[in-house]
């Protein structure tokens, strides 16, 4: 019966792919009208001015308008068949400018994580550090990534460094609130029977606590993954240099939405695998009671 | 072909660049290039480096006392070339700067450099340098790393990021005053790049060809501390219209330029091409004036560094200064220019269709009306910081406002503009130093004198 039915939602899923792509193929047919632009040119003057315009024949490539279906396969084939190519600092393929966002993402995200757990720990057996940090927590929960971006360009005066920061700033604050929740919701009978047994603060947090608060600690991480990821783009345009953010700009900068569109598929593809992994692992930590 | 570029004293030579495209059908257009790169070839093997730097700044300057060719020539056949020479460098220190583009003492402090560019024509000397090989020549291993904006830019110099940067000419008046920044002392070595600007507008205001119908329009400027915003405040201003109450003026990166124009964000921009011909190729924009009809021969964006970087790797700066001048050479030649175009426009540099950048470099161009306009000398590229020049971005700035108070023109510039260093050089070598680096030049028919700053900004209605 499930696996009826999972076949039934794949084939919904194909066909409103498949609607999807017909629309978008004759939303984009290029105008069939007569008018004066389409009529061939009648003098050398004309041809001239048509060529100057990238509209003689021989410049058949010029995308003017949304690009269809068609030029989007194009553009990804070109993409895709050599993504690891690279021709200096300002040239890169789409595999490699990948690999740019994702370290930085990783290594913004680990350091996090880092600051985020231990300290949500303590967050969390304390209702005292709780009260006493939650205004600030609430202040710099919901500030934008992008207003970060000048102030540490200004101070840490290294643009992939501040890339790595704005990260960093962004993901901490789910994964804190999450873990202090989650260590906070322990039960309390856990937490009295482990201080019956007389265990020590650190066996206590890691053998009774942790394995405990898990599930929550991950959904935190995993939310936090997903900002990261948003985060990347958003600053990798700003600072440029590398990474798929960097490539967007690039692109834009030569106004070729074809390339920005599969760059937009290619994050939110990327996006989607990143979660898959978080979502493993929650089940892998999940216990049913 | 001939390796006719750059020689100054030469009464036949003729160096208006009036010689544009034209020459290759479309047919040739492949032998054509094959020519050029042929050229290019023993270009870079006959001509010695030193020669054409010497030559380089001795053609600006024949070109900048005598912008006539007519008038040139007959001056060189009345007097004799020796003669002009040393009637020339009675005005300015040529041998100062000659001595300064050649020095090789020493070796070369720092060998890997990485300097910053936008993705403008403006940048070609600069850019162009890389692909062609001039910085190789020098010694040097220089990555050229494109950057978002010029707000990035500065915040790069100011963090020492980049070892030198393409600048908007203005900036480094700007950023050694702190103004939008903390001071630091920054450093214009060469002008990159003359005229090279237009106004577009979009399609839709095909009819309102005269500025004082723009009453509430929205336009874009790349940058404050630009060019670009103090010509288009000027030309406004020209014509009745007050740039902070008539209309709206908003800072935007030139690519986002034409983007905002498709979308009526705005309703027109002066900025930086390849951007202006862009928009025209993408028949949302067109061609309103070339800023060359403001000014004529105005500078544009500039290439430099900080004081700190020149001071502490003297021989480094000067092979980057003799790289720099050497593509700046190339690029001034009319007869490269397609061949610059082809170069500069791939994904690495501007990332723009060959086309269009070919158009704004060769300056046969299609202007968004139905026209094909030839003015060749639409981007042109001329390196010699005159300042005169600073002394009217200062005073362009003290006009609007953003600076305030008594302004030292020429300290500041001369500070800034190096120039300086040519004098000094010159006391160096026991001569006297020359009276200025200052020329006149005109402004939409205004003479602007540097030495009469004050009761020039003073003279305008339209002012802060």
């Amino acid at each position: 019966m499930a696996n009826h039915l999972g076949l039934r939602a794949a084939l919904i899923s194909l066909l409103i792919f498949l609607l999807f792509l017909a629309g978008w193929h004759f939303a984009t047919l290029p105008p069939t009208t007569t008018s004066a632009a389409t009529v061939a040119p009648q003098t050398q003057q004309d041809e001239d001015y048509a060529k100057l315009m990238g509209k003689s024949k021989e410049s058949e490539s010029k995308v003017t308008g949304f690009p269809n279906p068609a030029q989007m396969g194009l553009a990804m084939r070109k993409h895709l068949s050599d993504p690891f190519y690279d021709n200096g600092p300002n040239d890169k393929g789409i595999g490699i400018q990948l690999g740019y966002s994702l370290a930085r993402v990783g290594l913004g995200f680990s350091i996090a994580a880092l600051v985020a757990i231990p300290l949500g720990f303590v967050l969390g057996m304390s209702p005292l550090m709780q009260r006493a940090l939650n205004p600030f927590i609430q202040i710099l929960k919901p500030i934008s990534p992008l207003a970060w971006m000048p102030l540490a360009l200004y101070t840490i005066k290294d643009s992939s460094i501040s890339g790595v920061f704005v990260i960093f700033i962004c993901s901490i604050w789910p994964m804190l609130l999450n873990t202090s929740f989650g260590v906070a919701a322990v039960r309390r009978e856990w937490i009295n029977v482990a201080r019956t047994l007389e265990v020590s603060a650190l066996r206590k947090a890691l053998l009774v606590i942790l394995p405990a608060a898990a599930p929550t600690i991950l959904t935190g991480m995993r939310i936090s993954m997903g900002i990261a990821w948003l985060v990347i783009v958003a600053a990798e345009m700003l600072v440029g240099g590398t990474g798929i953010g960097y490539f967007v700009w690039n692109e834009w900068n030569n106004l070729s939405l074809t390339s920005v569109m599969f760059a937009i598929l290619l994050i939110g593809v990327v996006g989607m695998l990143l979660d898959l992994i978080f979502a493993r692992l929650q089940q892998f930590v999940s216990y049913v009671d | 072909m001939s390796l006719s570029i750059f020689k100054p004293y030469d009464p036949e030579h003729n160096n208006s660049r009036s010689c544009c495209c034209g020459r290759h059908s479309n047919a040739q257009e492949h032998l054509a290039d094959e020519l050029r790169q042929q050229e290019l070839a023993s270009l870079n093997r006959v001509r010695d480096p030193e020669t054409l730097n010497q030559d380089v700044i001795e053609e600006a300057l024949m070109r900048a006392l005598f912008p006539d060719d007519h008038v040139r020539r007959d001056f060189l056949r009345a007097v004799g070339v020796n003669t002009a020479r040393a009637a020339i460098a009675s005005v300015l220190p040529m041998a100062s700067l000659q001595a300064m583009a050649q020095e090789k003492k020493g070796s070369i402090e720092k060998k890997d450099l990485k300097v910053g560019f936008i993705a403008i024509t403006c940048a070609a000397p600069l850019i162009m340098a890389d692909p062609l090989g001039f910085y190789k020549k020098q010694g040097l291993n220089v990555s050229l790393h494109k950057t978002a904006g010029w707000a990035l830019i500065r915040d790069k110099m100011v963090n020492k990021e980049f070892d030198a940067s393409h600048f908007l000419s203005p900036m480094p008046l700007a950023m050694s005053m702190g103004l939008g920044t903390n001071p630091t002392q920054m450093r214009i070595a060469t002008i990159q790049n003359i005229n090279g600007q237009a106004i577009t507008l979009h399609v839709k205001h095909k009819d309102k060809r005269d500025p004082r119908q723009w009453k509430g329009f929205k336009l874009a400027i790349p940058f404050e501390y630009s060019m670009h915003n103090f010509l288009l405040r000027y030309y406004l201003a020209e014509h009745g219209l007050d740039p902070d109450k008539d209309v709206q003026l908003r800072v935007t990166p030139p690519p986002e330029m034409v983007a905002n124009l498709r979308a009526g964000n705005i309703d027109g921009f002066l900025g930086p091409d390849p951007f202006n011909q862009r928009a025209v190729y993408d028949e949302v924009g067109f061609i309103h004036i070339l800023s060359k009809e403001i000014w004529d021969g105005h500078p544009c964006c500039a290439f430099g560094m900080s004081d700190d970087f020149v001071k502490q790797n003297p021989n480094t700066f000067a092979a980057l200064y003799r790289a720099v001048l050497n593509a700046a050479a190339m690029a001034h030649d009319s007869a490269h220019r397609s061949l610059v175009a082809k170069v500069i426009a791939p994904v690495a540099y501007l990332n723009q269709p060959e086309t269009v950048v070919e158009q704004v470099l060769t300056g046969r161009y299609a202007d968004g009306l139905g026209n094909i306009k030839n003015v060749p000398n639409r981007a042109d590229f001329d390196p010699l910081p005159w300042y005169s020049m600073g002394v009217w971005i200062l005073s362009q700035m003290k006009r609007w406002g953003y600076i305030k108070g008594e302004v030292d023109y020429k300290t500041i510039t001369e500070k800034i503009f190096l120039l300086t260093d040519a004098k000094k050089y010159m006391k160096e070598l026991g001569q006297t130093s020359p009276e200025s680096g200052y020329k006149k030049f005109k402004i939409m028919g205004k003479e602007f004198d540097a030495n009469s700053a004050d009761t020039y900004v003073n003279s305008f209605t339209i002012k802060r």
